[in-house]
């Protein structure tokens, strides 16, 4: 659309609005390589310290390998329970979808203290002491939600007449499933366990209900915060960045090169 | 995008009926039990701490079963404020991430469908902040505007800030802060439905004489609302409840206090259960009957 | 190489087969034989119910009702996966995450058949595809995917090949191309086929046998010949083709003929060719073995004629003209002339007479839901 402003005006208008959402981002990352004290509130000059040295601050590591575990764990549960609930309500008709559908949305629709607070609840009143594996079932129950939504696009999109092809061609039921469902929906799958990933990684409200003493990365920064967070927790959350970053942009421009490819056969 | 996600593509495939029903029943059991036990439950369980009342022969922090209606009215003259504070952070936060997304969006999805490695760099950008954690980039912004940083004491040199105030700590500065944490859920739906948005409407449209303000009223805002839809309800319902932002440790002060800080503060730190039990409970039910409100009115039942 | 995949088809019969879909009825009480090594098709509009037919004997659907046999054999209840049948659909579903190679070795390999690859490549071979063999089908043509499709079943050398509309998404020339291929390749390998299509020029073009269907009923079967020059039913009449139809009650019957009063025109049709011989029938004619004339001819026991009537409408199409002639109380008759000469004989608005053989007449089993004479 021709505003009377010119057609500079939204090109700029994107720009800053990069810079501002990239600002806390940059910020991070220079100060990772601060040459800090115990806090990381002043500039005191440049080194790689902080990022050669990780592990020298006492927890931060701790807490950065129990995220990591929580995050695998979770993401294996929530994307199998999640992929197959999505192969279900793509190609399956059943009576109660809508409510399945319900169940499903609610979760996401649900703010996370009250995940959280319910849950702690939960394992409350059963006795269960609260330790890594209640952070683990926590965040098994709120990936779910957001690994269906992702891997439902994809089964959508999968062409039923592929399977049929596949049983058709004397593929059994199982036969089908891991040589040609599976395959095709492996995009979704990974994109749905990314997604996931990230989502128990960064957690922290619901962590917080329902964690005992077991420290996670964003426990670590909330506890640091008090006092001030060191260096070394800027390090680890601009490694997980830059790794983040890298898988989408190596998946953008293998997409990007596939796409000439087939571009240039046509 | 999740939101919208739930009522779409539900087409099923050509019919598959009587013998799959074991199938869907293997496929479905696991995941909704899954729900079932540590969500549902959790929700029940949660109503009945809400009513449970002081133990009375126990000591601090033990609770006996009870139906004690008063604790809602406890919390609500108790946390008014509080609760008021939370939805007024909330949608203020919501309007401005709609107004800073929806021009952006517009760009990424309209403007620069031409140049497709563009768009997806672009997005990237857009999401870039979920990679970082959530709590350092709050933090950065904390730095960022602490009183010794060098944008307040410019605001004190100039006046705009009286020497006596700050930033930090202030309601200005947890809306910010609210907003700029969540505005990627509102720029990603607005981004997918402006996306899809058939240029063809809008040559239409000024083909049949409106002009470019009344093309953007009258064709491309109605044929992006789905995104509105449910980027407001992916920001709204977050920034309702979250107590990061609104913390003294971070953006906030005692003075901003949201409903989460109130929740976590009476459930992990003074162990009122029941009070923070009535409050999550509250709160989930203003927002559930607020988005199907939202949502009948906005005409987009489907999205349920 | 190509004798590698000649096989001798077995013959399919359906046996009082019914499928009901909620809320509909798809296929009712279908009976239907196909020989061994024949070309088959179903011919029908959308909706009709053959696709569902080509469903249930590729076992992708199963049926409410009635018993599948292929070679003799019940294989009602068997799974798509253990029927000696391939398809070739109509999407072609050539699997997206393979090579083309990979794609026409895929049931081999299910069968653990020796040697797939080499097998395959022969298969491709036969479609005279195999410069593409390392190929995803993303980046062949629609034609190329349609061979592909139609090699990955063929390999298998199935009983029996069913095609489910493998030319819909081909662009005209390209159809009428792989018809003539599809119809080669048919030939040479000897296999039953059974090819599904709503063109009824792709099925009278390729195929032995066709049906044609309507409302999950098969009206009428036959060759491609006698299904044009003898339409037994007005749906056959007008799918197949153009007609015109003439309805109206039996008033005399001599020996070989029957014929009926329309608004005072008597209109004549052999015995032999007519289904009812009592009571209100519509007779038909093909537009084509009418002519016209703009003085009255005689009306003998061999010709029909009605008229005058008054020309509305001449439409050119290259090779002859279409003529729609309105006759008073008869309604809208279309003729169809060969343009041998450089010019039109008649204008609009000339009033003229209509003949045609009574051996070109044939008789219908049913009326039209509206008469002729609107």
């Amino acid at each position: 659309m021709r505003f009377s402003l010119g057609k500079l005006t939204l090109p700029l208008y994107a720009v800053l609005a990069f810079i501002y959402l990239l600002i806390p981002i940059v910020y991070t990352f220079v100060f990772s390589f601060n040459n800090s004290l115990k806090t990381n509130l002043i500039w005191r000059g440049f080194t790689f310290d902080k990022w050669t040295n990780v592990c020298q601050r006492e927890g931060v590591c701790e807490a950065f390998g129990n995220s990591v575990f929580i995050g695998i764990i979770s993401t294996i549960f929530a994307t199998g329970l999640g992929t197959m609930i999505a192969i279900a309500l793509v190609r399956y008709r059943f009576k109660f979808r809508s409510s399945v559908n319900l169940l499903l949305f609610l979760p996401m629709a649900t703010p996370e203290v009250v995940l959280g607070a319910g849950l702690a609840s939960q394992f409350f009143n059963l006795g269960v002491q609260k330790g890594i594996w209640t952070i683990i079932i926590a965040h098994i129950m709120f990936c779910l939600s957001f690994v269906v939504v992702t891997v439902k696009a994809r089964v959508a999109s999968l062409d039923p007449a592929l399977e049929e092809a596949g049983r058709d061609l004397y593929a059994n039921p199982t036969q089908v499933f891991w040589k040609i469902t599976f395959p095709l929906l492996l995009p979704g799958i990974a994109s749905a366990a990314l997604l996931s990933f990230a989502l128990s990684f960064d957690d922290f409200i619901i962590t917080n209900f329902n964690a005992g003493s077991d420290m996670t990365f964003p426990r670590y920064v909330y506890t640091a915060a008090a006092r001030g967070v060191p260096a070394e927790a800027n390090v680890i959350g601009c490694a997980v960045f830059a790794l983040a970053i890298l898988i989408v942009l190596a998946t953008q421009i293998n997409g990007e090169v596939k796409r000439r490819k087939l571009a240039k056969v046509h | 995008m999740a939101f919208a996600a739930f009522g779409s593509a539900n087409a099923p495939a050509a019919g598959k009926p009587t013998r799959s029903g074991k199938v869907v029943i293997a496929l479905l059991a696991p995941g909704l039990a899954y729900l079932g036990a540590f969500f549902l439950t959790p929700l029940f369980a949660l109503i009945m701490v809400s009513l449970e009342v002081p133990d009375p022969n126990g000591g601090y922090a033990e609770y006996v079963p009870a139906f004690e209606i008063g604790n809602y009215f406890y919390v609500i003259s108790e946390y008014l404020p509080h609760i008021l504070r939370s939805f007024g952070y909330a949608l203020a936060a919501t309007v401005l991430a709609l107004v800073i997304s929806y021009p952006l969006a517009y760009f990424i999805g309209v403007k620069a469908r031409p140049w497709p490695l563009l768009q997806k760099l672009m997005l990237t950008l857009v999401i870039a902040p979920f990679f970082i954690s959530f709590l350092l980039r709050t933090l950065a912004w904390k730095q960022i505007f602490s009183n010794e940083s060098w944008i307040v004491s410019s605001l004190h040199d100039i006046g705009l800030l009286a020497p006596t105030q700050y930033v930090v700590g202030t309601p200005f500065m947890v809306i910010f802060g609210l907003t700029y944490n969540f505005i990627p859920f509102m720029t990603l739906p607005l981004y997918t439905s402006l996306e899809r948005l058939d240029l063809r409407y809008l040559e239409a449209g000024s083909d049949l004489y409106a002009s470019p303000s009344k093309v953007f009223r009258k064709v491309t805002l109605p044929l992006s609302m789905p995104g509105i839809i449910s980027g407001t309800l992916l920001t709204f319902i977050p920034i309702a409840g979250d107590y990061i932002n609104a913390s003294g440790d971070f953006l906030g002060s005692s003075s901003t206090s949201m409903i989460g800080n109130v929740i976590e503060s009476n459930y992990l730190q003074i162990n009122d259960y029941p009070s923070a039990s009535a409050l999550s409970v509250l709160l989930m039910g203003v927002i559930l009957v607020l988005v199907s409100v939202y949502v009948k009115k906005s005409g987009t039942e489907d999205l349920l | 190489m190509a004798k590698e995949f000649v096989a001798r088809g077995a013959d399919l019969e359906l046996k009082q087969i019914r499928k009901e879909f909620p809320g509909f009825t798809a296929i009712d009480n279908l009976d239907l034989h196909v020989p061994a090594g024949e070309f088959f098709a179903l011919l029908g509009p959308s909706g009709c119910g053959k696709t569902t037919t080509l469903r249930l004997v590729a076992g992708l659907e199963s049926p409410t009702k009635g018993k599948i046999f292929i070679g003799g054999k019940d294989i009602t209840a068997t799974k798509p996966h253990e029927r000696p049948v391939n398809t070739v659909f109509q999407s072609y579903a050539l699997f997206p995450h393979m090579t083309v190679l990979e794609n026409v070795a895929f049931g081999l390999r299910q069968r653990k058949v020796a040697d797939p690859l080499a097998k395959a490549k022969d298969a491709l071979n036969l479609v005279q595809l195999s410069h593409l063999a390392d190929r995803k089908p993303q980046q062949l043509s629609g034609g190329q995917q349609q061979r592909v499709a139609l090699a990955r079943a063929l390999v298998n050398r199935p009983s029996l090949l069913l095609l489910d509309e493998p030319l819909g998404a081909l662009d005209l020339k390209l159809r009428r191309e792989m018809q003539t291929e599809l119809k080669a390749i048919q030939m040479e390998v000897g296999l039953t086929f059974l090819h599904v299509t709503h063109d009824q020029e792709e099925a009278m073009d390729m195929a032995d046998t066709v049906a044609v269907m309507n409302l999950g009923r098969i009206e009428q079967m036959g060759a491609p010949e006698t299904l044009y020059d003898r339409p037994k039913t007005v749906f056959v009449s007008k799918f197949l083709g153009q007609s015109n139809l003439l309805v109206g009650d039996v008033t005399s019957t001599s020996a070989n003929s029957i014929s009926i009063d329309v608004a005072g025109n008597k209109i004549s049709v052999p015995k032999n060719r007519a289904e009812k011989h009592k009571g209100k029938i519509a007779i038909g004619f093909r537009p084509e073995k009418a002519t016209f004339s703009s003085k009255k001819p005689t009306a003998t026991s061999a010709k029909n004629v009605i008229g005058p009537g008054e020309v509305l409408d001449i439409r050119f199409t290259g090779v002859s003209n279409q003529y729609l002639i309105e006759v008073p109380q008869l309604g809208n008759i279309t003729v169809f002339a060969q343009n041998m000469t450089h010019f039109a004989p008649i204008e609009v608005g000339a009033k003229v007479w209509i003949s045609w053989d009574v051996e070109n007449s044939f008789g219908l089993s049913d009326l039209p839901a509206k008469n002729v004479k609107a």
